[in-house]
């Protein structure tokens, strides 16, 4: 069979389309957000998140909860919610603070998921958490329909406040000299951010979600001039770095999560480039 | 009636209080220079009276005149901002944003105000450019063409010429005396002292103690003083 020929017959799959539909999504509201984080320099909050993610999933595993998603959600929520407000305070520097939070979480997970876990395979449970799972089969239809209205809403969101999210981004201190509410924007950002952290660990995993975050901002930055074209840009690059790095993760059988992240360092890589070609 | 009013104010970063007790008004049409030496608390004063830092003691207040939102106020840059992507016309458009309330997006009448303010700042050629390749004069004036879109009463400077070139200096401060000609209230941190041949009332900071008066007053008393003053003579 030639690679398309296969590629068609494993699209003809649920599984594979969920796949699909669940990467480009989660691929689509990290990189929105992720060009505040980055201009932000909030960068490392999303790192830390994922590290929380990780050790709220450890306890929901060895807890044997039922409701794991929204358990793990609330958990990082908090933890983004907290993470803001250590950022703010001069007297405990905000990436130390970032730095026992992200280890602190990833000792603790590891420790109670080996010590308490029933499973055979403890360390292929470890590794498909902290890299994702080898495969994307084990996407539900619920959960898919979960990820769907999950990042409608982020969307929605991102569109309706677009004007407060580019002024909270450039320049809080002017937003809040004008008597508006900066804090609640960069509330916003933290939470929903955590939010995206929790989905896209079925993805690609707690370890490699910052690449989505970030790289697509990145490359996009490199290149664009306007803060919307950056947005746009880096939507279009993420998406783009999902479909391709998924649908070559199937056709090769390499796990998910590394090889989309493989894809946007290239695309970041091609951008820099395009970028130094640009101003020659 | 005053814009602002200050009443026993004391202002500090989190356990130090840095000036005690301040008192003065701002009116339409008044030019207030805030001067002193480095670290006696000119910007944290700036950022009590904008309510950005918590004041310690006392009260600030805005007169009946005023609405909370029509206040402009050009920041300090901060690193972040000198390599931030987005072009002029996106961060001029921001100034609008206090006026927009939940509306998702800017109408025609904010983006003429943007126009209109760019045009009177002699920017409106920089539109579509990046703010990041921009000049620092230049990029002074796009955040000042944005403090004008927020207010037509007050102006909040915080030194506005810092890494400025005399020329590019005294171009600036040309343009916020015709603004100040046209009623526009400013109030202004600075270190340069040259900054008080336009106003009309100086802020003089000092360790534990601080002078506010009208210029002429000032400088007959302080004058001298603000010469021989180290700091100062180099300007």
């Amino acid at each position: 069979m030639s690679i398309i020929e296969t590629f068609s017959y494993y699209l003809s799959y649920p599984f594979v389309q969920y796949a699909l539909i669940v990467g480009v999504l989660i691929a689509l509201c990290s990189s929105l957000f992720g060009v505040s984080l980055v201009l932000k320099r909030f960068s490392f909050i999303g790192d830390g998140l994922s590290h929380v993610a990780f050790g709220a999933m450890a306890i929901a595993t060895v807890l044997n909860f039922s409701m794991q998603t929204p358990f793990i959600m609330i958990i990082t929520i908090i933890a983004a919610v907290l993470l803001l407000r250590t950022g703010q305070n001069t007297k405990i520097k905000g990436d130390a603070a970032v730095a026992m939070f992200s280890v602190g979480s990833l000792a603790i997970g590891y420790l109670l998921m080996n010590v308490f876990s029933t499973s055979t395979n403890v360390s292929g449970d470890v590794c498909s958490t902290l890299f994702g799972s080898t495969t994307l089969l084990t996407l539900t239809k619920s959960e898919v329909v979960v990820c769907i209205i999950m990042s409608l809403l982020v969307v929605g969101f991102y569109i309706f406040f677009y004007n407060c999210i580019f002024a909270v981004t450039f320049d809080e201190n002017f937003m809040k000299a004008t008597g508006l509410k900066a804090e609640i924007y960069n509330l916003f950002i933290a939470v929903i951010t955590a939010i995206i952290i929790v989905l896209a660990m079925k993805l690609v995993g707690s370890l490699l979600i910052s690449a989505l975050l970030i790289f697509p901002a990145l490359s996009a930055m490199r290149v664009m001039v306007s803060f919307k074209g950056v947005v746009i840009y880096s939507a279009i690059l993420s998406v783009l770095g999902a479909l391709v790095g998924i649908v070559l993760s199937i056709l090769f059988s390499t796990p998910v999560g590394a090889t989309v992240v493989v894809m946007d360092i290239l695309i970041f890589l091609i951008n820099n480039f395009i970028a130094v070609f640009k101003r020659a | 009636m005053a814009y602002i009013k200050c009443q026993n104010l004391s202002v500090g970063y989190a356990g130090e209080t840095l000036i005690e007790n301040i008192n003065f008004e701002v009116h339409e049409h008044d030019y207030l220079c805030i001067v002193g030496e480095n670290g006696v608390g000119k910007s944290t004063l700036m950022k009590t009276l904008l309510g950005l830092v918590d004041k310690k003691e006392g009260n600030v207040e805005f007169g009946k005149n005023i609405n909370r939102k029509e206040v402009g106020y050009l920041p300090q840059q901060t690193a972040l901002q000198k390599d931030f992507p987005a072009t002029v016309m996106e961060v001029v458009l921001s100034g609008n944003l206090s006026k927009i309330a939940l509306r998702p997006f800017y109408r025609k009448k904010e983006k003429e105000r943007a126009l209109l303010e760019m045009k009177k700042l002699k920017i409106d050629s920089l539109a579509s450019r990046s703010y990041r390749e921009l000049s620092g004069g230049q990029q002074q004036r796009v955040l000042l063409a944005r403090a004008l879109c927020a207010t037509e009463k007050i102006l909040f400077l915080d030194e506005p010429t810092t890494g400025l070139d005399p020329q590019v200096t005294k171009e600036f401060y040309d343009m916020l005396k015709e603004l100040n000609k046209k009623g526009m209230a400013i109030i202004m941190v600075s270190h340069d002292l040259s900054v008080l041949e336009e106003a009309t009332h100086v802020l003089y900071l000092r360790k534990n103690d601080y002078v506010y008066a009208r210029k002429e007053e000032f400088m007959n008393t302080y004058g001298k003083e603000m010469k021989a003053d180290v700091n100062y003579r180099n300007i």
